[in-house]
């Protein structure tokens, strides 16, 4: 074999495998253009965050706008301090409350967003005061079964 | 008698098997120490990479494409009993970013690649074209083994990334052509789920690992080979099973090494 | 400086382990520009005399000194500086089975030198024409004749002319035609390069014809030595046993055993 047709197959197999890295980086993973997308970071205090782990996504009204980028444990409040990073692109007002939820009775727990009637906006470094936990199955169950005996009919 | 014979066996199987180990990381440093002709000569590379990686073009993408279509007729199966065939996507996705693209393309790469590496430098050694080449003051691991040892470092990332890419694509051609999957909860799903960092990124990395272990097992079992037909069989053998056990392994370590980075 | 000989080795001793001594007390020299030959039976240790010269492996005691200088006193720098200048054709050719022949015999002058492309050719030619192999020299070794493979390593050999070659069972294997015409080529190439060899062979005939000086090798020890003439004319029984090819002699034809008798489980009486 010549050694330019063998450079030919080896240019051809390097540029294959790049533009597999390339499918990869942008048509399969959110790797954004160019870093088009830019985000700002807002935190929410809340009691119980149920299963809600880095990573999972933060919805308002079914669309994804953001993701979970920390969970840490606060200290001083003894509360969850969830760190949110939200695409600039969607701006919500200060008064938006954040609420833990699910998806279908035994999916992933994600962060969802009701917006408020603020006319200032959330910016970066902001905290979501307006919070509700995690509706935690155990403790419905739980909360159940003891009304139930406490009832009078429940004998 | 008998306990102490078969325990003895034990030992001198455990002490061989740390002599070779040693030896291999002996000759990975050579080879380390003498690379600088590969650099300064990349035509040598070149050509190793034509051998390990253009020549390993068609199994990667052929199999690429028959896992994919596979997980997704698999995955469609399992996640339409839940309502989910959306996330048919995201399932096949991670799956071959993860695991499946650096692992599976490893283990083939090891047969296909690996071997040929193994009785390539076995038989120059058996036909004495290693020695005749040290004699004529040239230095084999610097001319012969070190262009072949980076020929294979440096496909095998392509290799998976490819695995990757023409597994979704199967799975694309399955899910949504065949099976009836939408086209845009198939993509999104994947690109909401799929994170460049933690998944390609990692993906890429524990592939290049892969290539590292495989390209130094194949060129110590070529270059360490008893210089007979006998001898060099074996050691393609060795070289396959070996350098298949340890990408096994370390993608165990590599795995758990990542899931506890993305934990914090 | 030019009538000290090429090499000289010294009260040489060399083991691959401690129980077999495959090397004792060999001394020997070369002289520059003559044709020296090794023979010997198989298994006397012909061979591991060359890979000490060319530095392969270590003596245990003794010495190999070569232009001067003791081989296996030298760094990897100063052995390869060495080899340089040494040749050596292997006893199965060792031709790189993945090049053609021209890149067979351009080897070592792309990695030793900075020669034009052109000026590579030209001595690659030149080379391949004193072998008679020119016409070949697009083809892959793996297309050769066993001869003509024996004449491809002989112009690789000398492809950068070495001072010395080493030419390792260079008739083992051939036809009558082959053996010849590699005799002669060895010859010729010593004089035309004025260079020195060391040829080992056990091919008594062919080599007494081409060689300046006899070297005969028995049991790792040199056991007789002279001009071919006169080792021809030799009474020493060991040499008599070898240049006319007799079975038994002073080599015995049995390798060491006990008694054939006693192993066979005859009981004498």
């Amino acid at each position: 074999m010549n050694s330019r047709a063998l450079e030919f197959w080896v240019g051809l197999f390097v540029l294959i495998g790049f533009a597999s890295l390339l499918f990869l980086a942008l048509k399969v993973g959110n790797l954004g253009v160019g870093g088009a997308t830019t985000e700002y970071t807002v935190t929410a205090l809340f009691n119980n965050i149920g299963g809600l782990k880095v990573r999972a996504p933060v919805r308002s009204a079914g669309v994804t706008v953001g993701r979970v980028t920390a969970v840490d444990f606060d200290t001083k409040g003894y509360q969850a301090k969830v760190t949110l990073n939200i695409d600039s692109t969607y701006q919500f007002p200060k008064d938006t409350s954040a609420s833990i939820l699910t998806t279908g009775v035994l999916g992933e727990n994600y962060v969802g967003l009701e917006a408020g009637g603020d006319d200032a906006m959330l910016v970066s470094g902001d905290q979501i005061t307006i919070t509700q936990s995690a509706v935690v199955l155990e403790q419905v169950i739980g909360r159940f079964l003891y009304d139930k005996a406490q009832s009078p009919g429940g004998k | 008698m008998a306990e102490r014979g078969s325990i003895a066996t034990v030992g001198a199987f455990t002490l061989g098997a740390i002599r070779r180990l040693g030896q291999a990381t002996l000759f990975l440093g050579q080879v380390l120490r003498h690379s600088g002709t590969s650099l300064t000569r990349p035509a040598l590379t070149v050509r190793e990479i034509y051998f390990a990686g253009a020549l390993s073009l068609i199994i990667i993408m052929v199999s690429g494409l028959f896992v994919g279509m596979v997980l997704a007729l698999q995955g469609y199966d399992t996640l339409q009993t839940y309502g989910s065939e959306e996330k048919l996507g995201v399932l096949v996705a991670l799956s071959l970013v993860r695991e499946l693209g650096p692992v599976v393309s490893a283990l083939l790469f090891a047969s296909r690649a690996g071997s040929a590496i193994t009785a390539e430098i076995g038989l120059m050694k058996a036909t004495e074209q290693i020695v005749a080449m040290d004699m004529m003051a040239v230095h084999p691991v610097a001319r012969v083994v070190a262009p072949r040892f980076w020929g294979a470092v440096l496909s095998m990332p392509l290799l998976a990334a490819l695995f990757s890419a023409m597994g979704i694509f199967g799975a694309y051609i399955v899910g949504v052509r065949l099976l009836g999957v939408d086209v845009g909860a198939f993509w999104a799903q994947m690109q909401a789920a799929v994170d460049f960092e933690q998944d390609i990124l990692n993906g890429v990395i524990k592939s290049a690992v892969f290539g590292v272990g495989i390209a130094a097992v194949a060129t110590f079992e070529g270059f360490d080979a008893p210089p007979t037909a006998e001898g060099v069989s074996r050691a393609t053998t060795r070289t396959v099973v070996h350098s298949s056990l340890l990408v096994l392994a370390l993608d165990l370590v590599l795995t758990g090494f990542m899931m506890r980075m993305w934990g914090e | 400086m030019s009538d000290a000989p090429l090499v000289e080795i010294q009260d040489l001793s060399f083991g691959y382990s401690s129980a077999r001594q495959i090397l004792s007390d060999v001394t020997l020299s070369v002289p520059r520009g003559k044709v020296v030959a090794l023979m010997g039976g198989s298994g006397c240790g012909k061979t591991t005399l060359l890979r000490l010269i060319g530095g392969q492996v270590r003596p245990d005691r003794g010495y190999v000194k070569v232009a001067g200088e003791v081989i296996h006193e030298l760094d990897q720098a100063g052995l390869y500086r060495m080899r340089r200048r040494m040749g050596m054709l292997f006893q199965f050719g060792a031709l790189f089975t993945d090049m053609s022949v021209f890149e067979n015999i351009a080897f070592q002058m792309r990695e030793h030198t900075d020669l034009p492309e052109d000026a590579i050719r030209d001595l690659v030619l030149m080379k391949l024409n004193a072998v008679g192999l020119r016409g070949a020299a697009e083809l892959m070794p793996s297309e050769l004749s066993g001869g003509m493979a024996r004449r491809v390593a002989l112009a690789r050999a000398v492809a950068l002319d070495p001072m010395l070659v080493m030419y390792d069972e260079p008739f083992a294997g051939l036809d009558p035609i082959s053996l010849g015409v590699v005799g002669q080529l060895i010859r010729r190439s010593n004089d035309a390069l004025g260079a020195t060899s060391v040829v080992v062979t056990h091919d008594v005939q062919q080599s007494l014809h081409i060689v300046d000086y006899v070297y005969l090798m028995a049991d790792g020890r040199i056991v007789a030595q002279g001009t071919p003439d006169e080792m021809r004319a030799s009474t020493h029984p060991t040499v008599h046993q070898f240049i006319h090819g007799e079975a038994d002699g002073p080599v015995a034809f049995h390798y060491p055993a006990g008694d054939y008798a006693a192993a066979l489980g005859i009981m004498h009486g």
